[in-house]
């Protein structure tokens, strides 16, 4: 009697695990499309440093005072700018990250008085050579303005080609920010 | 018009040309259950687990099979050295054609049959047993240690489970009174209540019946919870392990090809064959439905429960479904007795 109830118990307990299974089976997916779709970033991920513009001018905060180039440990830092006539300040017209020496400590963003440079949520940045890596991000800020529809200030020091050619393009990072669109 | 269409057509009744046309029909009926089947399991197994599953190739991943087949006639064949090569080879070429002929005696719809035998069911469990020794070679032949171990397995697992799964054919021969499956379906005919599954007046365990059988043929089939033969995480692919290209693929769609067959003879047996639940309309599409459900719940089985390990398997079988698969045989002989002795 004992073995039948065992029997019988087991068999229950088969039939509750395949009562879940199917239920699961009716659910909407929770997987992401990955090539097709990808996950925003919380607002804490530290992915490359991209330059911040000020809101309003909408040009980059950056004073090119260097003190991140001489603040960062991998020396994977240059900035360069140019004092214009009639500014207070210098504007950058290069700022190359290396980003194949970058550990992402953060020194850079720690170090700079002006809040000009912050962690992007870029994490779509798998590249087949080294060049790619190579980043100007003096560039890739003129690609976000314009792909934003923000008033283009071009800076003459520094040409802006299609965003293509950019090292990392604005399309990159559009694909990070896209929001997750889960599809039932 | 339709007259002549007959008329025209008629010759195709005739033997040579009904040969060809079945065996045209059950291959490529085979061949397409075992391709579209893989599509379903991963389907299915990926809406189990809440992922899409195949979507990239074809709309909702329809032509997955396709490439999948493509990609594996583009591999090479490779014998492995010290294989028996001969054996080897033969091995794919085997492991399909038991599963042909079987389905050739199974009634798809009234009068939808290859080969009406009296004697089909027995052709079925004669034939069916073939195509695991099949397997059994395969793994001898490729001098592979998990495919030897493998092999070993699979003889042990049918040895255990073609007991159970006979016994209870001979019940459903007993109750039903006959061999040919034809006549198994025109009895059930009516409304569900009249399905096997359902004589309780017979045998009051039909249902457990139905179940030991069903289980009996996930066993057969080397299918989850039962697939000791190529358990991936212990033994690569077992028996499979040394086969590539298509000859894989056909040990593979022979998998499927099997899963078709137990679930048609399943429906045959239990679920009324080609009649109707509710008595009206009788006909091949009851068959798909009832065959595809049974199919849809391997698939259930295999993503719902863990492989079992070797002693679980084998204590399954002797200590409870031969036990209980006897019990049942008795049980109905006596019912079968004391009805007669009744009427």
């Amino acid at each position: 009697m004992n073995a039948l109830q065992e029997i019988y118990g087991g068999f229950k307990s088969l039939l509750i695990g395949m009562r879940i299974t199917l239920g699961q089976f009716f659910k909407r997916t929770v997987t992401v499309h990955y090539p097709h779709q990808s996950l925003k970033m919380p607002p804490r991920y530290r992915g490359h440093i991209e330059l911040v513009g000020n809101p309003e001018t909408g040009k980059p905060l950056c004073i090119v005072c260097k003190l991140c180039e001489r603040a960062c440990p991998s020396g994977c830092i240059g900035v360069e700018g140019t004092k214009y006539e009639g500014d207070r300040r210098k504007t950058v017209t290069s700022y190359e990250l290396d980003f194949t020496k970058c550990s992402l400590c953060g020194a850079c963003v720690e170090v700079c008085r002006d809040g000009a440079i912050r962690f992007s949520r870029d994490y779509n940045l798998a590249g087949l050579t080294k060049e790619e890596f190579l980043l100007d991000l003096v560039r890739r800020f003129h690609a976000q303005q314009e792909a934003r529809g923000k008033p283009e200030i071009r800076n003459p020091k520094s040409e802006i080609r299609s965003p293509e050619s950019g090292a990392s393009a604005e399309p990159k990072a559009e694909t990070a920010t896209a929001t997750l669109n889960l599809t039932p | 018009m339709n007259a002549l269409f007959a008329k025209t057509f008629a010759f195709l009744d005739t033997e040579p040309y009904r040969l060809v046309i079945w065996v045209v029909a059950i291959v490529s009926f085979v061949a397409l259950n075992a391709a579209y089947l893989v599509w379903v399991e991963r389907k299915g197994a990926a809406r189990f687990q809440r992922r899409p599953g195949p979507t990239e190739v074809g709309p909702a991943g329809l032509l997955q099979p396709v490439a999948d087949g493509l990609k594996l006639m583009s591999k090479q064949l490779i014998v492995p050295a010290g294989a028996d090569s001969m054996l080897f080879r033969a091995a794919p070429l085997l492991v399909m054609a038991p599963v042909l002929m079987s389905l050739a005696v199974v009634p798809f719809g009234r009068g939808v049959t290859a080969l009406d035998l009296n004697a089909s069911l027995l052709i079925v469990f004669a034939l069916g047993p073939i195509n695991l020794m099949v397997v059994m070679v395969g793994g001898w032949a490729s001098r592979n240690k998990y495919a030897v171990m493998s092999a070993a397995r699979v003889v042990s697992q049918n040895v255990a489970y073609e007991i159970p799964m006979l016994l209870v054919v001979t019940t459903m021969a007993m109750v039903t009174g006959t061999l040919d499956l034809n006549q198994i379906v025109q009895q059930q005919s009516g409304g569900f209540w009249h399905w096997n599954l359902f004589r309780v007046w017979v045998n009051p365990l039909m249902p457990v019946t139905f179940l030991i059988f069903y289980i009996c043929m996930l066993a057969e089939t080397n299918r989850a919870p039962f697939d000791l033969a190529e358990a991936e995480s212990e033994l690569v692919a077992g028996a499979y392990t040394e086969y590539g290209e298509m000859g894989f693929g056909v040990f593979f769609m022979a998998e499927y090809a099997n899963i078709v067959l137990g679930c048609s003879l399943a429906t045959v047996l239990f679920l009324g064959g080609w009649q109707s639940p509710f008595g009206v309309m009788p006909g091949l599409v009851w068959f798909l439905v009832k065959l595809y459900f049974l199919i849809f719940s391997v698939v259930w089985i295999r993503w719902t429960f863990p492989r079992t390990q070797f002693y679980g398997l084998l204590n399954l079988s002797w200590k409870i479904l031969i036990p209980l698969s006897l019990f049942t045989l008795i049980l109905s002989a006596g019912m079968i007795k004391i009805l007669r002795a009744l009427s």
